[in-house]
């Protein structure tokens, strides 16, 4: 008897713990959802905004805004990429190389930028790779009327340092478990260190660029400074067609519609991602037996 | 090894740069940017000076501080309750903290004002009759926007913590007969400390770095990152580079001693282990 008495005390303390996340998580996010969800099968009102109604119009526009979709589609991956191989030897130094006094402090410099102002860095590159920046730099060697800014060149130099500092840490994490004693019987085996860092370190580490990958990926895809402020809206992702469809043009549920597409593609990328971890820790446990 | 030497002391050129840049051009005595007139500290005075950007200060700190307090107690509690959880609910949460996280804030901010719009436009009407005043957006719905976000974040962190806490030492106190209030509050706390007060400063920097969300729901109110914005797409004064440098340096002290936190904390507990 007292025993479900306290369950049922435990029970209430439970949900008192609980209860204030859950309101915030119920009016926030649930409920926001699904307005968007219902918006996105309705029509723009003539003033702007949403006026009920069941159509598939929204989604079967989408390419409409095939140039951003087609944008984000092919720089988001580019990028991360590009930032993945850029953070690798820096994770590795970090990891294995460095001091180990110096190992967190150096970490922390890396991963310091990420969490100041990211207008400010980006404005920063504007002025960089406008053209009082590094194009007229190159003019004075001979090299005239190179345009960076506003292209998607800038657009991926701006990817790779804006997240750069969220792609080493992963790769970092995952280089420092690495049993040293495996480095040793590759090379005991005559393994030359290229071969062992091919054959062994990479490998092994790949969980951590997939981990990094998939964190800037995520981002990367639904940002909207970095192609405004480096691609000057020639260079445009969906994110800035949002910001149009919603401030500007107020066509909601076409933008209800956008969103929710950009959901569904980031959602299937973490779905590969997850699938991608699992297969490789169920391959090395079978490798292990 | 010395190729490798040479990229990572290039990256951290590549890293730092743009920040030196602005921190230097905070100090340029003329209007443009990359146009360097001389030493003067004249900036930082327009910009303290400017009502505008004291304003977008003030909301800035306002919105960071109501945040961190609000999601880092929420947080908690939520972390504290799901550990009492397994099982259907348990996955439902797990499931949302995700969610919160990985949805990109423009499509949260998207979400967030079309939900706000469409409930002050059912409830408006009604309150306006009954009180006399109209909800509107403004620095409320980005609290609000924002807590969402770090409660999951604070969540997360603080259940790292207590998955890594000693259960004997909670056995310990039950033992010599204290009441589960006295356990918490003697032992769990403390050692959940150092965790929730890092989850508030990321849930502080987060909220007072944050343009994209407060972009949509900020209503007519102007945050310190939307002054910024603004005045980028208008073409910069140097204001914005002493503002922004001022901005830059809390950040880096708020990140310092979020770092110290941590260290201490781990230094602490593997001097009681060795």
């Amino acid at each position: 008897m007292s025993g479900s008495v306290s369950s049922q005390r435990s029970g209430l303390v439970t949900a008192a713990l609980i209860a204030p996340a859950a309101v915030f998580f119920f009016f926030l996010l649930i409920l926001p959802l699904i307005v968007i969800i219902v918006y996105s099968f309705g029509e723009r009102a003539p003033a702007g905004g949403y006026s009920p109604a069941f159509t598939f119009e929204n989604y079967l526009n989408l390419p409409a805004r095939g140039k951003a979709i087609l944008n984000t589609l092919t720089l988001a991956p580019l990028a991360t990429l590009l930032t993945a191989v850029a953070a690798y030897p820096i994770a590795y130094f970090l990891a294995v190389k460095a001091d180990p006094r110096w190992r967190l402090a150096l970490l922390v410099l890396v991963m310091a930028p990420f969490w100041t102002s990211q207008l400010l860095r980006y404005y920063a590159w504007i002025l960089i790779l406008g053209a009082k920046g590094i194009p007229s730099w190159l003019a004075v060697i001979g090299i005239p009327d190179l345009r960076i800014i506003n292209t998607p060149w800038a657009v991926l130099i701006g990817a790779v340092y804006g997240f750069l500092p969220l792609m080493v840490p992963p790769i970092y994490v995952s280089l420092e478990k690495l049993d040293k004693r495996l480095l040793e019987a590759s090379a005991d085996l005559g393994a030359t260190p290229w071969r062992s860092f091919l054959q062994v370190t990479l490998p092994m580490s790949l969980p951590g660029v997939a981990t990094g990958s998939m964190l800037v990926f995520i981002l990367l895809m639904g940002d909207y400074i970095l192609p405004q402020f480096l691609g000057g809206g020639k260079v445009f992702f969906i994110g800035n067609a949002l910001v149009d469809l919603f401030l500007q043009s107020r066509n909601w549920p076409f933008g209800a519609a956008l969103s929710l597409s950009l959901c569904a593609i980031m959602f299937v990328a973490i779905f590969l991602y997850m699938r991608f971890v699992l297969r490789q820790s169920n391959l090395r446990q079978e490798a292990v037996v | 090894m010395k190729a490798m030497r040479l990229y990572v002391g290039f990256i951290y050129v590549f890293l730092y740069a743009p920040i030196a840049l602005i921190i230097i051009y905070s100090f340029n005595s003329g209007r443009y940017a990359m146009d360097w007139q001389g030493f003067s500290t004249e900036w930082y005075g327009k910009a303290l000076a400017n009502p505008l950007i004291v304003e977008a200060l003030v909301t800035s700190v306002i919105i960071a501080g109501v945040t961190a307090l609000i999601s880092s107690v929420i947080g908690t509690l939520a972390a504290l309750g799901l550990q009492r959880v397994s099982g259907f609910w348990r996955n439902v949460f797990d499931g949302l903290i995700y969610i919160a996280i990985m949805v990109p804030s423009v499509v949260i901010g998207i979400a967030t004002l079309v939900a706000f719009v469409t409930l002050f436009e059912v409830i408006n009407p009604f309150v306006e009759t009954v009180l006399a005043f109209r909800f509107q957006m403004g620095m409320w719905t980005v609290i609000a926007a924002h807590v969402l976000f770090n409660i999951a974040v604070v969540c997360l962190i603080v259940r790292a913590r207590l998955a890594g806490m000693d259960r004997s030492l909670v056995e310990a106190s039950e033992d010599l007969y204290a009441t589960p209030l006295g356990t918490f509050r003697q032992v769990v706390l403390p050692l959940l400390l150092p965790g929730i007060i890092a989850g508030a400063l990321l849930a502080f920097t987060f909220s007072f770095e944050d343009f994209v969300i407060a972009f949509f729901v900020a209503g007519s109110d102007i945050t310190l990152p939307i002054y910024v914005y603004s005045s980028i797409r208008r073409g910069v004064t140097p204001e914005i580079n002493a503002i922004g440098t001022i901005v830059l340096m809390t950040s880096f002290a708020l990140l310092i001693i979020a770092q110290f936190i941590m260290r201490d904390r781990t230094r602490r507990r593997t001097s009681a282990g060795g």
